[in-house]
């Protein structure tokens, strides 16, 4: 069937902001179904708040419109665009849900909007798990007991047919949000009160658990005709219980044999054809009881989802881009598979290679989190690897996670007695999978392990064949190693460094000793058969076999360095940095070379770059390729700290470095060497001191003079940074913290109490420096950059300190000789200025940046970067903003709980979203609103304070404004006292534990709608703590900063209260209009 | 546990050759190499009377996960010449595993072969075609084994239908089923009998030798021609009973699978050629050209039926009352055709599966409602 005509512009919904369980993923998925759409001769509009994305770029969409995901925007949206259809199958669960809504509600029927890709119908019994339950039943599938309830006490009810342990799973969440797992009734009271208080519809499935059951995940994909096929087939390591999102997964299947793998498929057909997912993609999930093999149906989305984008790259077969191209009527026979190029897309892939997917968590960001891994996503970010064997491939993919593992068998187990491991090891947690290894190297039995972990004994019986392998070579002499085994071992994973590390050897040692033997991996092609079909598409993994097939890419080559998994700090922002590259220098003629390991990424869509190699970002496995390219250059500013961690070992192996000369990299890395660089231009910078033990620590904190901030300096971004205001605390923070001088000294930084913060962006090409954008943070200097919202530009400042800032920024870019892009965060105080940090790199505001003005750094960037200037890429003078925008961050509280919801200098946020507005106000509330926080209604529901002795004053003024609005003031006793001192009269309210009803009672029950609460330090006592979980279970934002408390009551008060809709390419238009006069 | 190595070689007629690690049995195995992309199933490739003289090399690189089931072979054991692995896993997990890969191999006297670059491998085999190899574990140094691949008889002009049939006439399937379909056995899978059994059908399986006569003594109400190894065109026996069975039962209702589906095309005047390297795998799309659905199928075949067109129709070359109803989406090549008076109808994949995808099951019903509709006419 040919593509339709009758439909002209589609209208797609993004996923928003980056949170846990709904990444990158689906800025890949959107990218690649915008393309393909256009490219059929669509028009495409696309809402998303998210401005870090690619595919928010003016050229992925006709019209972009940068607006916060609700269903007024959307509406808005469609009643200026007029679509014919929807596609809402490519935006995660938000796009599902909002088009689900938009059907709901007429707006759909009201406008013409057709849905494509998944009728309302299909939706609802895919996703309403009652639904989807009694459809599974009615069609002979087997699915666990369980029943549906909307009140606790049906919930109850049902425990009586289940049992304990019980499975809670709340309906049209993502990511297992506000799921989980019973033990007993109390647990299951707390769980079923908080899932139905998530799911949009009120309704949990309180279900039969099958925890320890093996779990399975099938990508299908299905065409008008019918047609089905599988796309991939992924195993969990991790049983069922822990959800996928968070499970090291593995592709192909292992344990099934074909009969029991067909069962399973011809089941998933079934339930596609059921629930009625036309065209598409979508995700079905199956336990298998591994004593019986009996399977179970768990659930299935209709829609691509982060296992798609994983079975996208593990297999080269790209999901989105086809689900996009069925949706709108073609038939999966007309289109062709792209990696063969003569082939159609009517196939089930074949893989010839074992790919494994980690997932990556923070919790050392959130130390009072429950670190147990269950039914409801925590994990931040993952990295795949791809080997020949699972073994290979496991360890590629431990060493890509970058949490400084070299492999499966880490240092930190090994000092564990046998007692504490075996304790560890029963309950699921992020770095389980090294204790299993330990378990296995101590020789303890198979049979123990799968008891106390649920993994299938495939699993354990591979990684017991590694222990074993590098075992047997203990008592050997690493020179004294016979070539073959040491083949063997690279051939099973092991990094250099892992073997450098066992051998008590240099990494380079083992290096050379390696490569003088002519050990060196092979590079062999993804490409969707098997070997079967010749392979257009160059996509490559590494492996130690025996035929290479990579061979040097003819022409002006640059290597691009991908920024590897993700985590908090460090997001989609470099991604999209690192693809706007790939798109430059493509532009100009240049083959480019994308590095990367992140399944997610639109980085990592083999159509973004010239070659792809999907591989580790550590020197071994990034030199390897080197070796093999040979390029002109290697871009290493744009994947955030992952590649510039390299630049130094690349540099001094002769690798060309493009842009900004690693020396400078490291004037603004080396703390001494930054030191002189500001004298030397005569910049002001805090005060700071270096402690190497407790008394010295105190003696400099002294000379500093409190507070002062204390960053640990071996560990990376902002790790493990607090304040502490005297030298109480900081005996205190030594002790708990019991701070291991011995791993670094500690750096002391006078803190600049109550200065604002700014974010200056900057591009040079060595002789000219170019002022990106200015941003001015809301929340005071002492809360990450990162974690903070900020504004473009900026709302108040003397035009003499904005143009000081421009002239030190640019000042700083000369003198290092900057060609590409620069990053310079800076504290103003009293009127000084003072620099506080300066990142010689792509920063995570360029894409923010970029949408704002219209200018796309990272591209220009990236072509100065190989040597054009800039008047050459056509930036003759700083740009000026389109609109104002307003940058804000999301955070992960919600999903991790026992996380103590309160910012510092330590960045804690996993995503952002922009307000774009003609005012500052408006577009701060805009901003809030993507974030999920509609400011005008929480406080009309009143508002509840508790302010630390040095906020109070300011407080009060917030207060006196809300009161003014009409808005019911709530406060504890001493921010109570203050008020009234001040003449704001205020209800009392208790703390916790000073006696009933308290804070936390008025906040569950919807007494208020915001929390005002500004914490002394992050080492809140527990009421405080008690304060905000109770905001953040109950859903009520919590305000952490008086500077964003001021300014939210002062936006009220500004904004335009029906702010039109307006898409990015109409706010350049209108930029333009202005300028000319 | 440290398991013995022992070393074994892999050699090919055109001089390609590679060592490995020695799994199964010490010894030599030589056959025509074919590549297969099947993910899992392993055990039901080994065991395929189909693959008789060839040796397989298996794309996925691991291969014994699950180890060997009591359920799943297609014949009394493994048929293949030789195995090809990148790495056999030694020690499986699986509910139903009786047995481990290498013990299995072993027990069978199968050369296997692991350690080797099975990609490398794969696409050598596509650029050059299906290749005559032999495995050792004897003492060989690269020419010798060379020459002994070279040794070997070529895949064209090979009759192996007698090789690998069963010994005597036998009742299988639904014993008791409503309706009797003999079954010509050159090699037949077992699964084709269970997808015969489930459909209702009495199978009595005749064998290689079988006439015509035979088969027609056993007034069956259908007549199935199965898979199986060789060359084709060489197969002159059964190919002319099936010229008698069509001549004396023009109304018999009859399918064929794979070598079937040759045998009758050669029967009716047809021609078949050798493929370069085969299609051997569970993901190739075949299209019904009349409805335009698409299934996605199971393959194992070096052989194909030649096409030609007469007007608009498409026909099996040299008979033109063969019409095309199937075709291969990846090469274009034919897949499956109808006769278009009498009942007949075969498939060049396998609906069978085992191993592989179920899409195309619906031929047996197909087959089934062919035979009900002669009887409601007779
Ligand atoms: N009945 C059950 N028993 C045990 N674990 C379960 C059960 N149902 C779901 N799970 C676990 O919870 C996880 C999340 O459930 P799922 O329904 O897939 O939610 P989501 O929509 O977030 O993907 C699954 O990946 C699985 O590990
Ligand atoms: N001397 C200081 N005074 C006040 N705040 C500071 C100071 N130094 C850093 N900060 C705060 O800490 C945050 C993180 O510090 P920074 O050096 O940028 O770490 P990172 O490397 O994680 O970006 C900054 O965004 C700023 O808000
Ligand atoms: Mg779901
Ligand atoms: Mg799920």
């Amino acid at each position: 069937m040919p593509r339709r005509d009758d439909i002209e512009k589609i209208l797609l919904i993004g996923s928003g902001p980056i949170v846990i369980g709904q990444a990158c993923e689906f800025d890949y998925s959107g990218t690649q179904a915008c393309r393909s759409l256009r490219a059929e001769g669509y028009e495409v509009a696309l809402i998303n708040s998210n401005p870090a994305t690619i595919m928010t770029d003016p050229e992925s969409a006709d019209q972009v419109y940068l607006e916060p995901l609700t269903i007024e925007i959307c509406q808005a949206v469609i009643a200026r665009e007029r679509p014919q259809a929807l596609l809402p199958t490519l935006g995660g669960q938000t796009a599902l849900n909002l088009a689900r809504e938009l059907a709901l509600s007429g707006t759909l029927e009201e406008f013409g909007v057709e849905l494509i890709g998944a009728r309302l119908e299909a939706i609802e019994r895919a996703e309403d798990r009652e639904r989807f339950h009694a459809l599974m039943l009615e069609h002979g599938m087997a699915v666990p007991r369980g029943g549906f309830a909307r009140t606790q006490e049906e919930a109850r009810r049902v425990t009586a047919i289940t049992g304990f342990p019980v499975i809670i799973r709340p309906a049209f969440t993502l990511g297992g949000l506000g799921g989980g797992v019973a033990q007993t009734a109390e647990e299951f009271e707390e769980l079923a009160e908080r899932g139905l208080r998530i799911s949009p519809i009120g309704e949990i499935l309180v279900e039969e658990s099958v925890l320890g059951w093996k779990e399975f995940e099938l990508e299908v994909m299905r065409d008008r005709a019918d047609n089905c096929v599988v796309v991939c087939s992924i195993e969990n390591l991790d049983p069922m219980g822990v959800h996928t999102g968070d499970s090291i997964t593995v592709a192909p299947q292992q344990t099934l044999t074909d009969r029991e793998y067909q069962a399973m498929r011809d089941t998933a057909f079934r339930v596609i054809r059921a629930v009625g997912v036309e065209t598409g993609g979508s995700n079905i999930q199956f336990a298998v009881d591994p004593a019986t093999g009996r399977q179970l149906v768990i659930e299935m989305n209709p829609r691509v989802s982060r296992s798609s984008a994983l079975a996208s790259k593990a297999t080269g077969f790209p999901i989105a881009k086809i689900a996009a191209k069925l949706a709108v009527g073609y038939t999966l026979d007309e289109i062709t598979n792209d990696i063969t190029g003569d082939t159609p897309a009517s196939f089930e892939p074949t893989i010839d290679y074992v790919v494994v997917k980690i997932p990556r968590f923070d919790f050392a960001k959130f130390p009072s989190a429950d670190r147990r891994l269950t039914t409801a996503m925590k994990s931040v970010g993952e990295t795949m690897a791809i080997g020949r064997t699972f073994g290979e491939a496991l360890q590629k993919g431990l060493r890509g996670l970058e949490m400084n593992a070299v492999g499966l068998f880490e240092r930190g187990p090994e000092a564990l007695a046998d007692a504490d491991l075996a304790e560890r090891l029963e309950t699921p947690v992020p770095e389980r999978i090294f204790l299993v290894a330990e378990a296995l190297s101590r020789g303890w039995t198979i049979e123990r392990l799968r008891v106390a972990t649920g993994i299938d004994p495939w699993f354990l019986h591979r990684i017991e064949d590694l222990a074993r392998l590098e075992d047997a070579e203990r008592g050997t002499a690493f020179e004294e190693m016979a070539p073959a085994t040491l083949r063997r071992l690279k051939a099973a994973g092991f990094s250099d460094a892992h073997l450098a590390r066992r051998w008590k050897l240099g990494e380079t040692a083992v290096r050379a000793r390696r490569e003088a033997l002519g050990i060196r991996p092979a590079f062999k092609v993804v490409d969707t058969c098997g070997g079967e079909f010749a392979a257009r598409t160059p996509y490559f993994y590494s492996t130690y076999d025996e035929e290479n097939e990579a061979y040097s890419l003819a022409g002006p080559k640059t290597v691009i360095l991908g920024g590897g998994p993700n985590r908090i700090g460090q997001g989609i922002e470099f991604d999209t940095c690192c693809v706007q590259a790939a798109y430059a220098l493509r532009e100009i003629g240049h083959s480019v070379v994308m590095v990367n390991c992140n399944p997610e990424t639109v980085s990592t869509d083999y159509d973004v770059s010239d070659r792809l190699y999907f591989e580790p970002l550590t020197y071994e496995d990034v030199s390897a390729i080197l070796e093999i390219e040979r390029p002109d250059g290697v871009l290493v500013q744009y994947g955030g700290q992952t590649p510039l961690k390299l630049t130094r070992r690349l540099a001094a192996a002769g690798v060309p470095i493009v842009g900004t000369a690693p020396d400078s990299i490291d004037r603004c890395e080396d703390r001494d060497r930054f030191a002189r660089l500001l004298a030397h231009l005569g910049l002001a910078q805090p005060r700071s001191g270096i402690a190497r033990d407790a008394d010295e620590a105190l003696r400099e904190a002294e000379w500093v003079g409190y507070p002062v901030l204390l960053r640990p300096s071996y560990v990376l971004g902002g790790r493990g940074m607090v304040v502490v205001r005297d030298a109480t605390a900081l005996k205190r923070h030594l002790g708990e913290a019991r701070y291991a001088f011995e791993e670094g000294p500690l750096l002391i930084d006078e803190f600049l109490e109550g200065a604002v913060e700014f974010d200056v962006d900057v591009i040079a090409d060595g002789a000219r420096a170019v002022i990106g954008g200015v941003m001015q943070h809301i929340e005071e200097a002492g809360i990450h950059s990162g974690d903070s919202t900020c504004i473009l530009p900026p709302h108040d400042l003397e035009p003499g300190t904005e143009r000081e800032l421009r002239e030190q920024a640019r000042r700083l870019a000369l003198e290092l000789g900057v060609r590409g892009l620069m990053n310079v965060q800076f504290a103003v105080k009293d009127g000084r200025v003072y620099v506080l940090e300066v990142n010689p790199r792509a920063s995570r505001t360029i894409p923010f940046v970029s949408k704002a003005t219209g200018v796309p750094l990272a591209k220009l960037g990236a072509q100065v970067m190989v040597g054009r200037t800039l008047a050459e890429v056509g930036l003759e003078s700083d740009p000026e903003p389109l609109a104002v925008a307003v940058k804000a961050p999301v955070f992960p509280f919600d999903r991790l709980p026992g996380a103590d919801p309160v910012l510092g200098p330590e960045m804690l946020s996993t995503g952002e979203v922009i307000g774009l507005a003609a005012d500052a106000p408006t577009a701060y509330l805009k901003a809030l609103r993507g974030a999920g926080v509609d400011l005008g209604a929480a406080v009309s529901r009143g508002v509840l304070f508790s302010l630390n002795d040095r906020d109070k004053p300011a407080g009060a003024d917030v207060a006196a404004q809300l009161k003014s609005r009409g808005v019911a003031i709530h406060a504890t006793r001493g921010t109570r006292e203050h008020f009234l001192r001040s003449g704001v009269d205020a209800a009392l309210v208790l703390k916790v534990g000073e006696g009933e009803p308290d804070a936390a009672q008025l906040i569950r029950s919807g007494g208020v709608g915001l929390v005002i609460n500004t914490p002394l330090g992050r080492s809140a006592p527990y009421e405080e703590f008690a304060l905000r979980r109770a905001a953040l279970v109950s859903g009520v934002p919590c305000i952490t900063t008086i500077s964003a408390a001021r300014f939210g009551v002062q936006a009220l008060a500004g904004a335009d209260s029906a702010p039109a809709v307006r898409s990015l390419q109409r706010w350049a238009a209108r930029h333009r209009a202005r300028s000319v006069p | 546990m440290r398991v013995i190595e022992r070393p074994a070689r892999l050699a090919l007629e055109d001089g390609w050759t590679a060592l490995g690690r020695a799994v199964g049995s010490p010894g030599s195995g030589g056959g025509e190499c074919v590549f297969n992309t099947c993910l899992s199933g392993y055990q039901e490739v080994l065991t395929d009377p189909s693959y008789a003289g060839q040796i397989v090399v298996m794309t996925y690189p691991l291969i014994g996960n699950y180890g060997i089931t009591a359920e799943d072979s297609e014949s009394s054991g493994p048929q293949v010449a030789g195995f090809v692995v990148r790495e056999c896993v030694r020690r499986p997990s699986n509910w139903r595993a009786v047995e481990s890969l290498p013990a299995y191999l072993e027990r069978h006297a199968v050369t296997a072969i692991e350690g080797i670059d099975t990609r490398a491998l794969t696409r050598h085999l596509r650029v050059r075609g299906a290749l005559r190899g032999v495995i050792t574990t004897e003492d060989l140094d690269a020419e010798a084994a060379i020459q002994r691949a070279r040794s070997l008889p070529l895949m064209e002009g090979q009759d192996l239908t007698g090789e690998v049939t069963c010994a005597a006439l036998g009742v299988e399937g639904a014993v008791a089923g409503r309706l009797t379909v003999a079954a010509l056995d050159y090699g037949l899978k077992q699964n084709i009998l269970r997808r015969l059994g489930a459909a209702g059908c009495r199978v009595l399986r005749l064998p290689a030798d079988a006439t015509a006569e035979d088969a027609l003594a056993l007034r069956p109400d259908g007549l199935f021609i199965s898979n199986g190894p060789g060359d084709p065109a060489a197969a002159s026996r059964a190919i002319e009973t099936l010229r008698q069975i069509g001549r004396r039962a023009p109304d018999l209702p009859t399918f064929g699978i794979c070598l079937g589906h040759q045998l009758l095309a050669l029967a009716h005047g047809g021609s078949t050629y050798k493929l370069k390297f085969g299609h051997h795998g569970g993901n190739h799309p075949v299209q019904d050209l009349r409805t335009r659905e698409i299934d996605i199928t199971s393959h194992n075949h070096g052989f194909s039926v030649r096409e030609a067109t007469d007007g608009a129709r498409r026909i099996v070359a040299g008979a033109p009352e063969l019409e095309v109803t199937h075709v291969n989406l990846y090469d274009g090549t034919l897949e499956g055709f109808r006769h278009v008076e009498r009942p007949l109808f075969a498939v060049q994949y396998h609906p069978e599966a085992a191993p592989g995808p179920h899409d195309a099951r619906h031929h047996f019903d197909e087959f089934v409602a062919m035979i009900e509709s002669r009887r409601g006419e007779a």
